[in-house]
């Protein structure tokens, strides 16, 4: 574990917008900071925007055609949304995990080892390393220490799960991404999967997830942010946001009137 | 009544579907076993197999045949594999959605749709007059490609598109560019829907006659496995030599042969020639069986 630093910003947003077909507003305006060594949480009904705006954070919105991004996003101070932003060293240190688990169709040790290998660490003792480091950041190696060589996909969805999220940390970045991660998963599952982020935000990774399950973000955040229609409605500490709602359509969405 | 009348309705549907797909699967067999049947004497017989065809006189074999066939198949796929490869990663992974691509993709439908001795005709045109080829393995090998692409093309763009979208979206996140992403996650996954695509297509190149007729030649020079001079005639390898197919000997014994056991020689190609697709069949189930089993769950 490293020392427990202050909390620091690593990555906001400004007036951020998503536009799709340059006409079809998908978000607006959503202003956010995030912390080092904190959980966000990112809740709000389907369609809320929530999910377009995580994929803002590290940029996969420009994989969708005709996607246009509006306002700022920083990340470690700089703008991110210039052009000349390198889109690969960036999805370095900001890993994404999916809804469903996606391993590749590889080992498990592959599934670690072939980002690192591309991003030009080699050698067997560095990467029989770096796997076994991943694996038990993930939670994952005392269940597969033995059969590190066999598919991926003999695992169960929630180890699926976790694998993915250790192929994310072998790459140490500073802020994970995490969209719907427990969508596709059973409550042990899912609450090992909340571990895993608080001992991530332990480390000082800055976390953020969305999520429509209240309970989760309840559980596992230290903030919240509740989407509504496109834009981001109120945002504080957990806590608070769960006990004292200040907007009234927050408080329609925690008490299951819209949603 | 009227449910009466819908549960018979169901029956009888049922009992004319049962009935034409029986029926297709017998029409297959008994086409299958014709074949077979009539030219088992000969195909099984390894001096028939292995023999120099013949002019005038009985007792022709194939063995030049079945290896320019071969050796046709294997030149082309070297040849249109790599190309649809190239074509089909552009397509699902890098085309933009635009006019050009759209012109592509309808270029490669119009490909498919073309008869192939349409095909055929061109290549003699350009292969074997304009670029003075002569009739060769070579103008065959480039006519046949032309008429594998469009199909390997649609294969392997399917199977790149049966890979879902959440594995590309894994190997972007992961800081990979769209290529390494496609030649390191997508490729291998998609590889055994591929490589069964490649051999079934195999099948169909293999069964060519008209595209070759005027470009691969219809005369199959005696075969001297021996001889490693590629310019020679009879240097298996060289690929300025004409070369007859099993398929085009077929088409030509009967349109021209006048040796005296003309049927029995076409008959026992036939059934060589129906053997060896079955075979590439068989083994593109295998491999796709296998492979399925093997990402499934190991």
């Amino acid at each position: 574990m490293k020392e427990t630093t202050i909390p620091r910003t690593l990555i906001s947003t400004e007036s951020v917008g998503v536009l799709y077909d340059e006409r079809e507003r998908a978000l607006g305006d959503v202003t956010l900071e995030f912390a080092s060594g904190t959980v966000s949480a990112l809740i709000g009904p389907s369609g809320c925007g929530k999910s377009t705006y995580l994929r803002c954070l590290n940029l996969m919105n420009r994989e969708i055609p005709h996607c246009l991004i509006e306002g700022r996003i920083l990340y470690h101070g700089r703008d991110i949304t210039k052009p000349e932003q390198d889109l690969f060293a960036l999805r370095r240190s900001i890993g994404m995990v999916f809804p469903r688990p996606n391993p590749f169709r590889m080992s498990i040790y592959e599934n670690i080892a072939l980002a690192p290998r591309r991003h030009g660490i080699r050698g067997k003792i560095a990467l029989d390393e770096l796997v076994e480091r991943s694996l038990t950041a993930a939670a994952l190696f005392d269940e597969v220490k033995d059969k590190l060589h066999t598919s991926a996909y003999a695992l169960s969805g929630g180890q699926q799960q976790r694998l993915c999220i250790a192929r994310t940390l072998a790459l140490d970045p500073d802020v994970v991404l995490m969209d719907e991660p427990c969508s596709a998963l059973d409550p042990i599952a899912t609450l090992a999967i909340e571990e895993t982020m608080r001992s991530m935000a332990a480390r000082g990774i800055c976390v953020i997830v969305v999520t429509h399950n209240m309970e989760q973000a309840a559980r596992a955040s230290d903030r919240t942010a509740f989407f509504y229609l496109g834009q981001m409605v109120e945002e504080g500490p957990t806590e608070r946001i769960f006990s004292d709602p200040h907007e009234e359509r927050l408080q329609d969405y925690l008490t299951g009137r819209i949603g | 009544m009227a449910e009466q009348r819908a549960r018979t309705q169901d029956r009888i549907a049922t009992a004319v579907l049962t009935a034409i797909a029986v029926l297709t699967c017998l029409l297959l067999v008994a086409i299958i076993a014709k074949i077979i049947i009539s030219g088992a004497s000969k195909a099984f017989d390894l001096s028939f197999l292995t023999g120099k065809p013949q002019q005038f006189k009985e007792g022709g074999g194939i063995g030049p045949e079945l290896f320019n066939s071969f050796y046709l198949l294997l030149l082309t796929l070297l040849i249109s594999t790599p190309l649809s490869l190239g074509a089909a990663i552009f397509l699902v992974e890098y085309a933009p959605d635009n006019t050009f691509t759209r012109l592509v993709k309808t270029a490669i439908e119009v490909l498919s749709s073309l008869p192939s001795i349409v095909v055929g005709l061109f290549g003699f045109l350009l292969f074997v007059l304009s670029f003075g080829w002569g009739f060769s393995i070579i103008s065959g090998a480039l006519a046949l490609t032309m008429f594998n692409i469009p199909i390997l093309v649609r294969v392997i763009q399917q199977a790149l598109e049966a890979v879902s979208a959440e594995q590309r979206d894994a190997g972007l996140a992961l800081g990979l560019t769209r290529w390494e992403t496609t030649v390191h996650i997508l490729l291998p996954a998609a590889l055994p829907a591929i490589v069964t695509g490649v051999i079934l297509s195999a099948g169909r190149v293999f069964g060519e006659a008209a595209a070759l007729i005027y470009t691969a030649g219809q005369s199959a020079p005696a075969l001297d496995f021996l001889n490693f001079d590629v310019t020679s005639l009879s240097c298996p390898w060289n690929i300025w030599r004409p070369a007859e197919t099993l398929a085009v000997h077929i088409w030509k014994i009967n349109s021209e042969g006048v040796v005296p056991d003309l049927t029995m020689v076409s008959d026992g190609t036939a059934a060589v020639l129906l053997i060896c697709i079955l075979a590439f069949n068989l083994i593109a189930r295998l491999i796709s069986r296998r492979a399925s089993r093997k990402l499934a769950a190991e």
